[in-house]
């Protein structure tokens, strides 16, 4: 099985990679656009700044290739940002896969960026099989994109109601997991 | 809900982890690979790897160092110790860092936070503090591993560089650090309340009690520790079931 993990210069890419190579799997990262194109799997890492992210992915001519990728593609933070439509972070407009706001966290009362590991429950896919309800993930966020129709699990930070969502689901055959907040 | 963090920080001086007693008379702790694999099973929620020797000749060799720490946890890592470039950083996030921390080279380039935060975005961008509480009371930033002082309140600096895009600071007492009496409440407790960004309390680990007084008392988000680690004084485990008992929030 090929998997690609796109380069994008800003993205902790070798920590995706690491931990691919401890479950026995090997990755290319790389930003050609035939190799991500021909990969069974893709991944869409995360850290980074939305802005200079999408103009190297449009550099690259990589804006073009995600949305129209086929085959299973798993957004990881900013890498789930840049799929929705647009990021208040330096005001950009991203891929449009999910006609969705990137907006940032509001508050005076809680530290921004979110920082540490929080829980994540209600889950609605396959995804999470072998996870327990109210597993911790590690989060290091100051923006947050908008529940949706795909959300699959939440987590809850700023306002009790609040929710940050992974989600899976096919849209144009394009599976897509990533995570999610808003204030519901 | 959000919990707060354990982290152990490996002090590393050519190749080796190092702990010292208010930056000073340091010792060998052992191998940073070893402890990185051993924290991050034991239930660490971060890593912080400082090279306290950090020149350009070395640097390749620390970086090597990283990716194989890198390699061999599952944790978030943070690396700092010379970092002065957006060059720099993008190296380190190449080799498997997770964050970066900025001290010096930060504050005698104010422009060097915003350009990292506007490359890597702000939560990618540690400020690491050492401070020292002085005759007045007051507490000041000091460079250079502590080495030299500026008439910088640690108070002033914090705030500028969380203007300036820093995602979380480090803040490490001198005065407190490698004494294990307990972390600097005040400063600590003064800069949480201040700032929007996470604080992190370095310096002082020495008992439980310490880690409850500064997440319950002086409202730490993280707390950062070595020598209490490294020297098997304070178990990973031991400690969160300890602050779990105390109804503080942490990753289990």
């Amino acid at each position: 099985m090929k998997i690609a993990v796109i380069k994008y210069n800003s993205g902790n890419v070798q920590s995706v990679k690491y931990a691919l190579q401890r479950i026995g799997v090997t990755a290319e990262v790389t930003d050609d656009a035939a190799t991500i194109q021909m990969s069974d799997k893709v991944i869409f890492p995360g850290v980074g700044h939305a802005g200079p992210a999408m103009s190297y992915l449009k550099e690259k001519g990589l804006d073009k290739i995600i949305v129209s990728l086929k085959q299973p593609v798993l957004g990881i933070c900013l890498g789930m940002q840049l799929m929705c439509s647009h990021s208040a972070e330096g005001d950009t407009a991203c891929l449009g896969i999910f006609d969705s706001e990137i907006k940032l966290f509001g508050s005076s009362a809680f530290k921004v960026p979110q920082v540490g590991w929080n829980n994540i429950y209600d889950y609605r896919s396959v995804l999470f099989d072998g996870l327990h309800e109210g597993d911790f993930v590690y989060t290091v966020n100051s923006y947050y994109a908008a529940l949706s129709a795909y959300t699959v699990a939440k987590t809850d930070y700023i306002f009790p109601r609040s929710a940050i969502w992974l989600f899976w689901r096919t849209l144009q055959q394009l599976s897509i997991w990533s995570s999610i907040l808003e204030e519901v | 809900m959000l919990t707060k963090r354990i982290i152990p920080c490996l002090d590393i001086k050519d190749g080796r982890t190092v702990k010292g007693i208010n930056f000073e008379n340091i010792r060998d702790a052992g191998d940073p690979v070893e402890l990185a694999m051993l924290y991050s099973l034991q239930g660490a929620d971060e890593l912080v790897f400082l090279d306290i020797t950090a020149t350009v000749e070395k640097r390749k060799t620390m970086v090597e160092l990283v990716k194989r720490i890198a390699f061999h946890i599952n944790i978030p890592f943070t690396v700092g110790g010379g970092i002065s470039s957006v060059d720099d950083v993008a190296v380190l996030l190449q080799h498997g860092a997770d964050k970066i921390a900025v001290n010096t080279a930060a504050f005698k380039d104010r422009a060097l936070i915003r350009e990292l935060g506007n490359a890597f975005g702000s939560q990618c961008v540690v400020l690491a503090i050492d401070t020292k509480k002085e005759a007045d009371g007051e507490w000041y930033v000091y460079l250079n591993g502590g080495r030299t002082r500026t008439g910088t309140k640690a108070t002033d600096w914090a705030k500028q560089a969380v203007d300036e895009g820093a995602g979380e600071i480090l803040l490490t007492s001198m005065n407190n650090d490698g004494t294990k009496n307990g972390f600097a409440l005040d400063i600590t407790a003064t800069l949480s309340g201040a700032l929007p960004v996470p604080v992190i309390a370095s310096g002082g680990a020495g008992t439980l009690l310490h880690f409850k007084e500064v997440f319950q008392t002086a409202n730490a988000d993280a707390a950062l520790a070595a020598g209490v680690f490294h020297f098997m004084e304070i178990e990973i485990p031991r400690l969160k079931q300890y602050l779990s008992q105390q109804k503080i929030p942490v990753r289990s």
